[in-house]
């Protein structure tokens, strides 16, 4: 814990967020959410994801405007690479994720954020999802992160951070978990 | 039958409680479903020690005065003392007299116990925090080959078959199990999640000498920033051995246990575990750090670094890069699964509206919320982080036994 004559600012609401947890605590009906994404098939690889809406606190609720995203696969696997790949947004979410949650640690625990950056690779052997080697999972082998961080607080404040900030990660948890996941023809 | 006040369970809590409502003239009755000290006795594996030193173990007018004051109680040494301490203080206790069900009555509650109804004014409910085993909903889809069992059925390794065990849960009974079903000759891997690490001894003194000299154990429950988390933490990564020996992950992966991630779920006889070992690992080596610095401070600031060996850290959790995700337990190479996955109170005979949206007992340290008269004790952090531990239910059952006493003198 840092002491500063200012106030630390980083722009997160903790105050709302720690009075979210005693109310949803106490009506837990609102505390459960269903996030949601479209797609439509645009050609090839390429589709077309859309996110407004989702609900919670007990009803439904709609994002500022529709964020758009337009998810394909580069020009070495033949395709034409209108954007990201499927796995890089699961990287985007994941380091997003981590993100916000450094942020919002750091801001309960009173150290004042100068700068974050962080890196995220994910280690994929594609034989695996090209079906020529059946010993060859699909997913990522292994996932690394590495934050860069100015702030005034010591290096074990620090490695504190990012190890709550893992600790409440939703999409972390996504990821290193198993997930029930079905799939099925409308 | 009429009493004034009922005690459920003769344990360490109930027969604290008894002792203080004798003190108060306060007639009662202590209901025991089996014998004083049932649980210890048939629910505990015999070679099991209390994690806290004997100069610890204190109740009510009783603390250890044997020959070994730092060391660890065979569980069969705790029956004897809580039998000897159920006769020191007289407390009035009906054994063989199994609570089926507590309700709300005129004049306060009804009990039926064993062919029994009695009728009190008040009544503690010290029935144990582990009657029951907590085991995750998915463990019913263990292969049928496996042979599962859980802490309170176990007794020693040579009741489990031949080949490797998964000890699920990294709490003390997990680590304890692990070494010991190990030693026995069959390979354990040993599923981690959230845990708290700590080494039996720091500087030349008991762990848990720290706990109390830093004030830690001292902590109450209204002053603690997450409470919930707090009564939901795994017991500590210790064991009671005559050397004192600490039993954190590094100890058990240098004698050849594998360390895994929390077990996840098991989906066509594959158990998965969780990715996120490093990190689980890294925040119990920064707890820990955290409460050794504050040990280190509280001593500098008690004048005695010149007493006390120098402070020293201890190396971080080593986790190996190439740990599976994933265990075959069709394979045979599994025989065992062992849930260490934690304990749960029985109150099922409890027929009050007590109970929050996760079927546990509303209460506000150990006065039951809503209604009068009814108390529970020998809870983890009911009143003070020491609450979880022996001598916790000292101090607790004074103040619960304050508050019954003047419920009563309210009413009469």
């Amino acid at each position: 814990m840092t002491i500063t004559d200012r106030p630390v600012d980083n722009g997160v609401n903790v105050q709302a967020l720690l009075g979210a947890r005693e109310a949803l605590s106490a009506a837990p009906e609102a505390a459960q959410f269903t996030w949601r994404a479209s797609c439509t098939w645009r050609n090839g690889t390429h589709s077309h994801s859309t996110v407004a809406g989702f609900t919670g606190l007990g009803a439904e609720q709609q994002h500022r405007s529709t964020y758009e995203f337009d998810v394909d696969h580069p020009e070495c696997f033949a395709s034409e690479d209108n954007g990201a790949t499927p796995v890089e947004f699961v990287l985007v979410g994941l380091v997003g994720c981590l993100t916000a949650g450094v942020a919002s640690v750091a801001q309960h625990r009173g150290i004042q954020l100068r700068s974050v950056t962080a890196t995220i690779e994910g280690e994929m052997n594609v034989l695996g999802i090209l079906g020529a080697d059946p010993g060859v999972r699909n997913g990522f082998e292994a996932i690394t992160v590495r934050f860069v961080i100015d702030a005034d607080a010591s290096r074990d404040d620090l490695q504190a951070l990012i190890a709550q900030s893992q600790k409440r990660s939703a999409v972390f948890d996504i990821v290193t978990n198993p997930t029930k996941v079905l799939v099925e023809l409308a | 039958m009429h009493t004034t006040a009922v005690v459920i369970g003769a344990g360490h809590a109930g027969l604290a409680m008894s002792r203080r409502l004798t003190q108060r003239s306060i007639d009662h009755a202590v209901l025991e479903r089996g014998e004083v000290a049932h649980s210890w006795r048939t629910q505990r594996w015999p070679s099991l020690r209390l994690l806290t030193p004997n100069w610890q173990t204190r109740l009510p007018g009783y603390h250890y005065a044997g020959d070994d004051p730092d060391g660890y109680m065979p569980v069969a040494e705790v029956v004897a003392t809580l039998t000897r301490y159920a006769r020191l203080v007289g407390a009035p206790v009906r054994t063989a007299a199994t609570v089926h069900a507590v309700r709300a009555a005129p004049q306060g509650f009804q009990i039926h116990a064993g062919d029994d109804v009695l009728y009190a004014r008040a009544v503690v409910l010290a029935a144990g925090a582990c009657t029951l085993p907590a085991i995750p909903a998915f463990a019913g889809a263990l292969p049928p080959t496996i042979t599962a069992l859980t802490p309170l059925t176990y007794r020693d390794p040579s009741q489990l078959p031949d080949g490797g065990t998964l000890v699920v849960g990294a709490s003390a009974t997990g680590v304890q199990l692990a070494e010991q079903i190990h030693r026995s000759g069959r390979p354990v891997t040993l599923a981690v999640g959230e845990h708290v690490r700590l080494p039996r001894t720091y500087r030349g003194r008991d762990i848990f000498w720290w706990l109390q000299a830093t004030g830690l154990l001292a902590e109450r429950y209204d002053q603690i920033d997450d409470l919930t988390r707090a009564r939901h933490l795994p017991s500590p990564q210790l064991t009671g051995t005559p050397e004192a020996t600490t039993t954190d992950l590094n100890a058990l992966i240098a004698q050849g246990v594998r360390i895994v991630g929390r077990l996840g779920r098991i989906t066509d006889g594959r158990a998965q575990f969780s990715g996120s070992l490093p990190n689980t690992c890294a925040l119990a080596d920064l707890k820990m750090n955290r409460f050794l610095n504050r040990a280190d401070e509280w001593a500098t600031a008690s004048g005695l670094d010149d007493e006390l060996p120098s402070p020293h850290r201890f190396a971080p959790t080593y986790v190996d890069p190439r740990t599976p995700l994933e265990l075959d337990l069709t394979r045979g190479e599994i025989t065992t699964v062992l849930w260490a996955t934690g304990f749960r109170p029985d109150h099922s005979w409890l027929d009050i509206p007590v109970w929050d949206r996760t079927g546990r007992i509303r209460h506000d340290g150990g006065v039951v919320t809503g209604a009068p008269g009814l108390y529970v004790l020998g809870l983890p952090v009911l009143r003070t982080r020491a609450s979880t531990y022996i001598h916790g239910a000292g101090p607790d059952s004074e103040v619960l036994a304050g508050h019954l006493h003047s419920f009563l003198s309210r009413r009469r």
